[in-house]
């Protein structure tokens, strides 16, 4: 039977389509492999001792009794691995701005609570911990910086030597006349929002499997890291060894939300001593010190105002943030990322034409802040639409209108938001009216009156908020960061038995791309999609690759893929316009076949190939040398990036007993541009709006006056459950597709971005007759008691 | 190896219907028998203090965190870890309702959480959503919010009850 021309009837349409994770049956069946399961001949254990200080300087450190142990092999102290490994540190063309050295143990000075200080290396696990309590370390503490304002005023302590103060980024914004702005305001309103440190809690805490290979002297890591392309980069210049003799590889892993975006100490230490040993050693964090120890994030105080028209138009913004960015500036992303992003996106999706802003991050006693889930943004859409919502209040409009009031059109694209960044196009409107309608809001305005007169507490929330995604070679992801984070590299091979291969430098943590991409790659290939193996997240595999981050990985890795993929599609089609005699534009693949169109003449892919690479005679010397083999790396560079739009709206209700916030409704509505798998897109908004709730109702991490960590324990640092997360709508307006390849636009990281911001509206519309504004989250029980207990008062 | 215990004791532990007589240092945790012990390394550890269950495993037919328990506390126990559930090859019933719902991203969480529901669907009527969450109200899962496991335990709980 001769396949039909109409190439959708034969060939499946992937893309777009729900195709079961192929990663599931060996994760459901506990086949996987994470870090903590590799196990290796003669493998040694390590475990750190870590400071309980805040700041204090190291006088001595007695390991005399730890090396004394049976089964402790040896103990390294700051000074050691300084032998071992080059310093390192997190460097940015942006100007006011002061890196710091990152010690992988600590070197004369402890900086915050949970910083290593002595590695212990034994024959068990149980045994290097035991040696910790063995460990003497004379400490003179030093004042501790907590509070982020006092460690920015002249004359505070400073906590490295070598900076001129505190501060170690600083950058302004401004567009338009903001004082004319506001002195021409029908409205205006703002406050000081606070918005507190949290941590991203993956499930697999961070790990390490170092082993170095004495007959190719060669280095090996398998760490808990979403970007295996960027710490092998830095291990090569940190133990100079060339790329080839490092690899870094990131097997599962469980969960990251960009808490594995940094390179971390541990790694450093690890690879040194299996280097120092020649023995493989292995690291596994216990929930304690991954809590104090992996980077946290958030933490920022923002002054802010917005002035509007009657209209309800918004006239101006202006912000000043304080983002208290820890004891050092984290590698690769440096004190910038966090909140630099937050006044980058402060204007969101809204048209402003005046805005000023300025950013200080500040250098404390704490942990290091990095990337989560959002990084900044969470913080701007809080913001920047808990003040749309206080002034509509104020001339008693509705949220959804002063949004719609204020959205930028689809005839404004594209549109320079204030701050600079450029939206190319995607569905503000939209969005906003599919949230609309999918969650009944003008019904639910209703119900909430009735609700409000019988005197229960019920909210409803909006919060709008626009990304850039896939972000290209234009920008570094961090400001002036020297690392090029704008493009991503993906071979397509198929091998002399027909196996078709799609390695990229990209790595999953839970995404599913093994999945996503093998959709991709099957499509444009016309392979089946079972058929292609899909080889992620190790650096032997690709010469250059960064990672998975900043909602990249669809968009970079799958226009790679499809860059590729197109690339060897066209040797196929050479290869079988030759052997089935036809000429190359007749030739038509998919199912894993190639065919003539409008004939029975056909043969499968891995016929191809085997006639290719394997039969002589078959391919002509000519056509061999003209193709080489069938295989193409690419790399893809959107060089813009693409904006990911979305609209958030929830229904809460307060217990007026408790004040504990129940999250009764959710509706997430995103323009993520072409969906390659709606089940996984749908996924990736559940989770990221379940951690937003978080954010906004339990999570957060307290230090007390000493810098000491109050919520280093899963008791104490709470995050959310099966109880507290509602069902959720998720709706794609797939409205028009961007101009990447594949017209992907990224997603990760939506529902964290709009979430905060959506529960705390709606938490204050529940509170409003009280006439309170959530200005500090998270808004826990006690917080809204206090609240609520200061405006009786004030009554 | 503590100054005053002894050095190892005798157990038998059986594992996914299969006896294991070994000695062991009784602080050996549950979650280290199992998967530094027998290689059985389906078995998570997330906390290490009991909250967040991702090394759930049934002991004698309950719901046990093997962080919190020691190898020697299941001497003559019968064990059931996630790979008693089905294979890669064979999924079972409970692990395919959790791949068609799309109940598992990182898979790190999931070996508890299939192992408490697994508890949960010998134990429990699962009448409403709500029994299903507060049931898994003790395993924490930090990529799905939750909503696709409800979906998936849901399916399970259909599929056992034959309607």
């Amino acid at each position: 039977m001769s396949p039909p021309d109409d190439i959708s009837l034969t060939r499946p349409q992937y893309v777009g389509a729900r195709v079961a994770r192929r990663e599931d049956p060996r994760l459901l069946s506990g086949s996987g492999l994470y870090v903590a399961d590799i196990k290796r001949h003669g493998m040694l254990h390590i475990a750190f001792r870590r400071s309980d200080h805040a700041h204090a300087d190291i006088l001595a450190i007695d390991i005399a009794a730890a090396l004394a142990l049976p089964g402790v092999v040896a103990v390294y102290t700051g000074e050691d691995i300084a032998r071992l490994a080059h310093p390192y540190r997190a460097t940015s063309r942006m100007k006011n701005y002061q890196p710091t050295f990152i010690p992988p143990l600590a070197l004369g000075k402890v900086r915050y609570v949970g910083e290593a200080v002595v590695a212990v290396v034994a024959e068990s696990r149980y045994i290097a911990e035991d040696a910790l309590a063995h460990i003497r370390i004379d400490y003179a503490p030093l004042p501790v910086l907590v509070d982020p304002e006092k460690a920015l005023a002249d004359g505070a302590p400073l906590l490295h030597a070598d900076l001129t103060s505190n501060i170690l980024a600083e950058r302004e914004f401004s567009r338009g006349e903001v004082d004319a702005a506001f002195a021409g305001a029908a409205a205006t309103a703002g406050g000081r929002f606070h918005f507190t440190r949290t941590t991203p809690v993956a499930i697999e805490a961070r790990a390490a499997v170092a082993e170095y290979d004495r007959r190719t002297r060669t280095l090996e890591l398998h760490c808990t890291t979403q970007i295996p392309g960027i710490v092998r980069d830095k291990l090569s210049e940190i133990f100079d060894l060339p790329g080839p003799r490092i690899r870094v590889v990131a097997p599962d892993v469980g969960g990251g939300f960009g808490a594995k975006t940094s390179l971390y100490s541990e790694e450093i230490v690890a690879c040194a001593i299996a280097r120092d040993l020649e023995k493989p050693v292995k690291w596994v964090s216990d929930r304690m010190e991954d809590l104090m120890s992996t980077g946290n994030a958030f933490d920022e105080i923002v002054d802010a105002e917005i002035a509007i028209a009657a209209d309800g138009a918004i006239l101006a913004v202006k912000a000043d943030v304080i983002g208290d960015v820890g004891a050092y500036s984290i590698y690769p992303w440096t004190a910038t990322i966090e909140p630099v992003q937050v006044v980058s996106f402060l204007p969101g999706p809204y048209r402003i034409d005046n805005y000023a802003a300025r950013v200080r991050a500040v250098a404390t006693n704490k942990t290091l802040t990095g990337a989560y889930r959002g990084v900044g943004r969470p913080i701007s859409v809080f913001v920047m639409d808990r003040l749309l919502d206080m002034a509509a209040r104020k001339i008693g409009m509705d949220p959804a209108d002063i949004r719609r009031r204020n959205l930028v059109n689809d005839d404004e694209f594209p549109y320079k938001a204030a701050s600079g960044l450029v939206w190319d196009k995607s569905a503000f409107q939209a969005c906003l009216a599919a949230a609309r309608d999918g969650i009944g809001y003008d019904a639910l305005r209703r119900e909430q009156e009735a609700a409000r007169a019988a005197g229960r507490w019920v909210g409803i929330g909006v919060a709008c908020y626009a990304e850039l995604t896939g972000v290209g070679s234009r920008i570094a992801v961090a400001p002036g960061m020297p690392i090029n984070t704008g493009t991503e590299t993906c071979t397509v091979a198929i091998d002399s038995t027909g196996a078709v291969t799609a390695s990229f430098g990209v790595a999953s943590q839970g995404q599913g791309m093994e999945t996503t991409l093998a959709q991709v790659v099957a499509e444009v290939l016309g392979a089946k999609v079972e058929d292609v193996d899909i080889v992620l997240g190790d650096t032997a595999s690709v010469s250059h690759g960064t990672g998975t981050y900043a909602s990249r990985a669809a968009v970079l890795g799958g226009g790679a893929g499809t860059l590729a993929a197109t690339a060897v599609r066209e040797k196929i089609v050479r290869v079988a316009g030759h052997l089935l005699e036809a000429a190359d534009e007749d030739i038509e693949t998919g199912d894993g076949n190639v065919w003539v169109k409008g004939t029975d003449r056909s043969m499968s892919i891995r016929d191809l190939a085997r006639a290719l690479y394997s039969d002589m005679g078959r391919v002509p010397k000519e056509m061999r040398d003209e193709i080489d083999n069938l295989e193409a790396t690419r790399v893809y560079d959107p060089f813009f990036g693409t904006t990911t739009s979305a609209s958030h709206m929830c229904l809460v209700e307060i217990d007026p007993e408790t004040y504990r916030v129940e999250v009764k409704r959710y509706i997430v509505v995103e323009d993520c541009g072409r969906v390659i798998n709606p089940m996984i897109a749908d996924g990736q908004a559940h989770g990221g709006v379940a951690q937003g709730i978080g954010v906004a109702l339990m999570e957060e991490v307290v230090h007390d006056a000493t810098g000491q960590v109050l919520t280093a324990s899963l008791v104490d640092y709470v995050v959310p459950s099966a109880v507290e997360i509602p069902s959720m709508d998720v709706v794609h307006v797939e409205a028009e597709l961007p101009d990447t390849v594949g017209g992907f636009r990224g997603l990760g990281e939506g529902g964290t971005i709009g979430a905060p911001a959506c529960v705390a509206n709606a938490i204050s519309d529940a509170l409003a007759p009280l006439g309170i504004e959530i200005m500090e989250i998270p808004a826990t029980p006690e917080r809204i008691f206090r609240l609520v207990e200061a405006a009786r008062k004030s009554v | 190896m503590s100054a005053t215990g002894p050095a190892t004791m005798t157990v038998t532990i059986t594992v996914n219907g299969k006896a294991h007589t070994a000695d062991l240092e009784p602080r050996l945790l549950l979650a280290d028998f199992l998967r530094e012990t027998l290689d059985l390394t389906g078995t998570h550890v997330g906390c290490e203090h009991g909250i967040c269950g991702a090394c759930t495993v049934l002991m004698n037919g309950d719901s046990v965190r093997s962080c919190l328990t020691l190898a020697v506390q299941a001497d003559g126990a019968e064990i059931e870890t996630v790979e008693s559930l089905g294979t890669q090859d064979a999924l079972g019933p409970l692990q395919r309702a959790f791949r068609d719902h799309h109940a598992l991203q990182c898979g790190f969480c999931t070996p508890g959480m299939l192992m408490t529901a697994t508890d949960l669907l010998r134990k429990y009527p699962l009448a409403s959503d709500d029994d299903i969450r507060e049931g898994l109200s003790g395993n924490i899962c930090r990529c799905t919010g939750y909503q696709n496991i409800v979906g998936a335990v849901r399916a399970a709980v259909r599929e056992r009850d034959g309607a």
